[in-house]
């Protein structure tokens, strides 16, 4: 870190954590507290009144508060605010309720890189200082109106950049299964919020696999979808082409559910595409019965663990009991996603931070001139990752090197998106691990960058080719490769499913038709009260 | 794979971004071999590839050209670190 420092250094601590004091009873309903039901179960009870927004809203708080301590799945959460929004919706529910609002009276947590209104937005990084967003997200208006509690702000990988949410000013965030561990990243706040039942439902962001690895790693449900899905206005930009906002969830049902409000149009967004939404609920239950699944010859790598392999062998024997025919396909160019993903995505995030330059908002360091400024400012507020990506982007970019590194790798991303594209003329999904291996220990990756990189080879091609994926849970490592000492029995697996170009309820239908005939989803990690 | 030189104090000045030596140091050394690594794309033929900016099919987007309500001043202003009369405080830029 370079010697300047912010000038409100010490009071992120004290705005980090300010959380209500817990009420004296668990809102409980049958086996579940209210914090740990699904969409679909919550919205079924406050439908008829048996509980009301504000206990379900109490009970996420009181989770939050019960093992947050160890999770640091938040790193701000205004507790008024939210129950005020549960008051409102407790009101409307009083009165009849309203079929316009799918989501009303349900607590939804979002990424600190999504603008949501008067709230804190700071991308896990310090640059921002003390930045209040000015407008909600489009993202933020359609779960507003469809009744959505929007509280929280979730612990990130700064600026999105990362794959272990250990790139966050403000510490890092650790999986519910095993708390030595990373959650995945860059989404690592929004999996296991979900997981450790801090909410009912989160959003995060996917531009390499950002909502799917820390979803498989901690074992819920994330779908990424399609580029041009859903509006990306009020999203942060990392990288524009790559980018896009996407649902966490404990169940396939309750992601479709927050997919179909998310979704659509939005002329803030020139790359939002004008294509209607369906009811991704509605074609769930269809079956999966003569569907064609590809399995890609080039996935089954030498870091691919065996636990995760077979897991995922076994989820394709079920497939084919369902009914489904499972053949093999050839993503040729798969070898050289990595390395195309890592130009084009420093090259666009190099442009897009140009914006945090200490002028028009969040931090400042002073200097005798606006260059000295901007490097000071720029220099104490990036932390190590970011800069390295700036860098990076900033060279491929540069002038000699421009058609060596940047033109060759969107060429390359062309025959990866036409890999893709010739693949789901043969099949109509395609099924891969979410990831090589179950959650690594935090540290373990942490000076070794290229190392870091790699374990994305399964998420990368997806954000390349603009196609959509999901992850499910699909199994546990055994453990048995974890150093004794530690408290984790076993790690979650997480299972791909890439669909073609507005796909969506295809690979959901897949995902929710394996859900259905097994019971990963269903298992939880035991969080001792901090 | 053999790691690639690159000048990461001409380059981090390109970019605005002060670091210290040991930053710069670090960093040679790390981007070295990711440079080393994305040299494999050059083994592949895209002589007669078109390049991808982005996914989505559309081209020249536009909307009517109409007046219409956007972030009121102040709001704009809010979170500036350091303003007055209504303007951004910046350093001397001409002398």
């Amino acid at each position: 870190m370079n010697s300047d420092s912010f000038p409100w250094d010490d009071e992120h601590s004290m705005r980090a954590r300010v959380y209500s004091a817990p009420s004296v009873q668990f809102a409980q309903t049958g086996n579940k507290m209210l914090n740990q039901l699904t969409i679909a179960e919550l919205v079924a009870k406050l439908d008829r009144r048996d509980v009301s927004a504000r206990e379900a809203m109490q009970s996420c708080l009181d989770q939050i508060q019960r093992v947050d301590g160890q999770i640091h799945a938040f790193l701000s959460c205004d507790a008024t605010d939210a129950l005020a929004q549960a008051d409102a919706a407790d009101k409307l529910l009083a009165r009849g309720g309203d079929p316009a609002k799918p989501l009303l009276g349900v607590p939804i947590a979002i990424k600190d890189v999504i603008a949501v209104k008067g709230q804190p937005l700071n991308c896990g990084s310090k640059i921002l200082g003390k930045f209040l967003s000015p407008y909600d997200a489009t993202v933020i208006e359609k779960l507003k109106a469809a009744g959505a509690i929007i509280f929280g702000r979730l612990n990130m990988d700064e600026f999105a950049m990362g794959s272990s949410t250990e790139n966050s000013a403000f510490g890092v965030t650790r999986n519910p299964w095993d708390t030595t561990r990373i959650p995945g990243g860059s989404s690592g706040g929004s999996a296991a919020a979900v997981v450790a039942d801090e909410c009912v439902a989160s959003l995060g962001s996917d531009t390499g696999g950002s909502i799917r690895q820390p979803a498989a790693l901690c074992g819920c449900v994330g779908l990424k979808p399609t580029y041009g899905r859903v509006s990306r206005y009020g999203l942060v930009a990392y990288a524009s082409s790559l980018d896009q906002i996407g649902a966490l969830g404990k169940t396939v049902r309750d992601t479709a559910t927050v997919l179909g409000v998310i979704a659509g149009h939005d002329p803030r967004d020139s790359t939002s595409v004008p294509q209607p939404v369906p009811d991704y609920t509605a074609t769930l239950d269809g079956g999966i019965k003569g569907l064609k699944l590809g399995l890609p010859k080039e996935y089954m790598l030498g870091g691919l663990d065996p636990e995760v392999k077979a897991a995922v062998d076994a989820a394709t024997k079920q497939f084919q009991a369902q009914g489904a025919e499972v053949v093999e396909i050839s993503l040729p160019h798969t070898d050289y996603a990595i390395a195309a993903y890592y130009i084009i995505a420093t090259a666009e995030a190099s442009a897009n931070l140009a914006r945090f330059d200490g002028i028009r908002y969040g931090a400042r360091v002073a200097g005798a001139d606006p260059i000295e400024l901007y490097g000071k400012t720029r220099g104490a507020g990036f932390g190590a990752e970011v800069k390295r990506r700036i860098i990076l982007g900033t060279y491929v970019l540069s002038s000699g090197y421009y058609d060596a590194y940047y033109l060759r790798a969107q060429k390359v991303r062309t025959l990866i998106r036409q890999d893709f594209l010739n693949a789901f003329e043969k099949v109509d999904a395609i099924v891969t691990p979410t990831s090589p291996t179950g959650a690594f220990k935090i540290g373990e990756k942490v000076d070794d960058p290229l190392q870091m990189y790699l374990s994305d080879i399964y998420t990368i091609s997806c954000n390349l080719a603009g196609i959509c994926g999901v992850s499910v849970p699909c199994g546990f490592t055994s453990g048995l490769n974890s150093e004794p000492g530690t408290r984790n029995a076993k790690l979650p697996i997480g299972l791909q499913l890439l669909g073609k170009p507005f796909g969506e309820e295809t690979i959901l239908k897949i995902a929710y038709a394996y859900e259905q005939s097994t019971s990963w989803h269903e298992e939880k990690p035991s969080l001792a009260a901090t | 794979m053999a790691a690639v030189e690159i000048d990461v104090k001409y380059v981090a000045h390109l970019a605005r971004l002060q670091l210290t030596p040991a930053e710069e140091q670090k960093f040679a050394a790390q981007l070295g071999q990711v440079l080393g690594y994305v040299e494999k794309l050059k083994q592949l033929d895209v002589a007669n590839v078109e390049p991808t900016a982005h996914a989505v099919p559309l081209v020249n987007v536009t909307r009517p050209d109409e007046v219409r309500p956007s972030l009121p001043h102040e709001d704009a202003l809010r979170n500036a670190p350091a303003k007055a009369n209504g303007l951004f405080i910046v350093p001397k830029i001409v002398e």
